[in-house]
């Protein structure tokens, strides 16, 4: 385990020196001269000059890669090009509530698609399961805009139980009262690709032998389903939502700026929009690392839970 | 007995899948419906404003859309002519004229199949060309991706060694930037808008999966008998790699380039809706959902209809034809 582990965080270095050549690559060098971006309309030569001193791309590459470094590791990444606002403050003040919005969310739409998965599961061929596939099909194949649009259209604006957005002070508000229809639709795009997903695990267990020896030793359906298949297949789910976290974290933009909750998904969106390139990079280097521990995390989680990997 | 190739076999299997059947049919109408946009037979008069501004679908009648907020606003009207001749004003009539093509006079329709969005352009003809649109770029870019994930996939997993270290590694720093963020981060670097840009940006950052699936499949495929055969007889690496092993995986390569069509679809919706994806002047369903947002508000419910049942019809028939596809092809998964 512990070889294992060391192994891991080996392989760690190269793929973690990749994403940084990567970004690097991508916004230093593809992304050109941020100067005449930010010096606005009827440049001069001098201020360009300047621009360009103060954010350091007038030096060689080198310099600029070892900057970018230090960044990384001390998470000074200056300040926002265009409000100014620290990266690290952004940061900081975004987290809250992202994840007011995103552990209610995940919580809800896991429990409800577990539930319905192993329903579906157990009468897999049938024409219940049959109907639930393809309704998740249609569900999925309709935008998560036009979830967020109906959604706040029907049950914001028009009948008006909940704000059409905002954010408040205190986090009970923010939970109950600001965020609620936020999830509300999260749960409802995530519900579909969850069941689907789901539905496949419980049928890879469902088939296994040890569930034939439960049934022949005359134990309950429910207590074989609830809890012999449920204790196995929720191995690969929670692993499955693990993995989804930190990607989450920065893709449910689109859900935090309808609803205007001021999280890293929002805040990503605006500095898209804005050519903003100090906070993409933080965001998609430190979403990274994270994806990679998580990665380490589950792994090591899998070969800790289930003695037969340790075989291999 | 009469042989059979193994896609005879799976076009057998496939017919018997009624679903699967059925869903083939609505893509090859879309595609047809594709080819006759670009043939220029349907919808070229797109951007023709035939209606009133926001006329309702024909259905409805044309007092439908009128809510009361519309009403409201058009109420309250500021006076335009304050008895003070304006001497520009036959000048800006006559240049308005010339813009738009068509006379202010010319009777404008009330109503429209679908409605009119807020130019009066014919919703049911945009949809139609904004399926042009969204179905090219998720085919094109699901070919390019499809392309290098093969390419890849297959160098990797046929040579191994450091060909296969260099691409694992590029796929696991790919792979580390969740899809979405990296598909914004590369938008906001090359920050340009159009059909091409969007392809290319798809493209490039989706075949990751792809290239997992293909290199598992050749390493299992160059050990195998027939490829060791062909080496014997002096076949060439990459005739191994291109003409024996490439139509023994062309199955899972099919499966996955029908997938990625549809993903690719649903993030050009997304990738338009920010304003990184196809120009101003062109329609696809992103486009048209961006602007129904802000219609939405003022009750004209159409365009986002019409946008959203083009897009669930395509991508629910192209996902249940790929389901049906991968069952037919492999008859072992089921």
């Amino acid at each position: 385990m512990l070889a294992y582990t060391l192994r891991r965080l080996w392989q760690f270095i190269p793929t973690l020196a990749g994403v940084v050549l990567f970004v690097f690559f991508l916004f230093n060098w593809v992304g050109g001269d941020p100067a005449y971006l930010l010096a606005g309309k009827l440049p001069n030569p001098e201020t360009i000059a300047n621009i360009r001193r103060q954010l350091g791309v007038d030096e060689p590459y080198a310099v600029q890669l070892w900057i970018f470094l230090k960044q990384i590791l001390t998470g000074n990444f200056g300040a926002s090009w265009s409000t100014n606002e620290l990266v690290s403050q952004i940061f900081a003040t975004r987290l809250g509530p992202s994840l007011t919005v995103l552990v209610p969310l995940l919580m809800i739409s896991t429990l409800l698609g577990m539930a319905a998965a192993m329903l579906v599961a157990y009468v897999r061929g049938s024409l219940t399961d049959r109907a639930v596939m393809v309704g998740c099909t249609v569900a999925q194949s309709i935008s998560i805009l036009v979830y967020i649009l109906v959604f706040q259209y029907v049950f914001a604006y028009q009948l008006g139980w909940f704000p059409v957005q905002g954010w408040g002070i205190t986090f009970a508000e923010n939970l109950l009262r600001y965020a609620m229809l936020a999830i509300i639709v999260g749960v409802a795009v995530s519900l579909a690709p969850d069941i689907r997903l789901y539905r496949t695990f419980f049928l890879d267990e469902i088939n296994q032998d040890y569930v034939r020896t439960a049934r022949a030793k005359g134990l309950s359906e429910a207590r074989v389903m609830w809890v012999h298949v449920l204790r196995n297949a929720a191995i690969p789910i929670v692993t499955n939502i693990l993995l989804q976290l930190p990607g989450l974290l920065a893709g449910a933009f689109l859900i935090e700026r309808f609803f205007g909750i001021p999280g890293i998904g929002r805040e990503v969106i605006l500095a898209v929009e804005r050519s903003d390139f100090p906070i993409i990079k933080a965001v998609t280097v430190y979403v990274a690392i994270a994806t990679m521990i998580v990665n380490l995390v589950a792994d090591l989680l899998y070969k800790a839970i289930d003695p037969r990997l340790q075989l291999k | 007995m009469k042989e059979s190739s193994v896609w005879t076999l799976a076009w057998r299997r496939f017919r018997r899948d009624r679903l699967g059947f059925f869903s083939l049919i609505v893509v090859l109408a879309y595609v047809a419906l594709v080819l006759g946009v670009a043939a220029g037979w349907l919808a070229r008069d797109w951007q023709q404003e035939t209606g009133v501004s926001f006329a309702p679908p024909t259905f409805l009648g044309a007092e439908a859309g009128a809510s009361e907020t519309v009403k409201a606003l058009e109420a309250a009207q500021p006076v335009s002519d304050y008895g003070i001749p304006d001497p520009l004003g036959p000048d800006l009539a006559e240049i308005a004229k010339g813009l738009s093509g068509a006379s202010p006079n010319e009777a404008r329709a009330p109503t429209l199949p679908l409605g009119a969005d807020k130019w009066g352009r014919d919703v049911l003809k945009k949809a139609v060309k904004g399926t042009e649109t969204s179905l090219f770029i998720g085919l094109a870019a699901a070919a390019v991706a499809t392309f290098l994930g093969t390419l890849f996939g297959a160098l990797a997993g046929y040579r191994g060694g450091r060909v296969d270290d260099f691409f694992n590694w590029l796929y696991s720093v790919l792979t580390s930037i969740p899809y979405l963020l990296l598909v914004l981060a590369v938008a906001a670097v090359i920050n340009q808008k159009g059909v091409l840009t969007v392809i290319l940006i798809l493209g490039l950052t989706g075949w990751t999966g792809i290239f997992r699936l293909v290199r598992a499949e050749y390493m299992k495929h160059k050990v195998r008998e027939y490829v060791l055969a062909a080496d014997a007889i002096g076949a060439s690496n990459a005739r191994r790699m291109f003409v024996h092993i490439l139509p023994n995986v062309s199955h899972v390569v099919l499966v996955q380039l029908s997938l990625h069509v549809v993903l690719f679809i649903k993030s050009e919706v997304i990738l338009t809706f920010l304003g990184f994806g196809v120009g101003v002047d062109t329609v696809s369903w992103g486009s048209m959902l961006a602007e129904a947002g802000s219609e939405l508000l003022l009750g004209k419910w159409w365009q986002l209809t019409a946008a959203t049942v083009f897009m669930a019809l395509l991508v629910t028939a192209f996902s249940l034809f790929t389901d049906a596809m991968r069952d037919a092809l492999d008859p072992r998964l089921k």
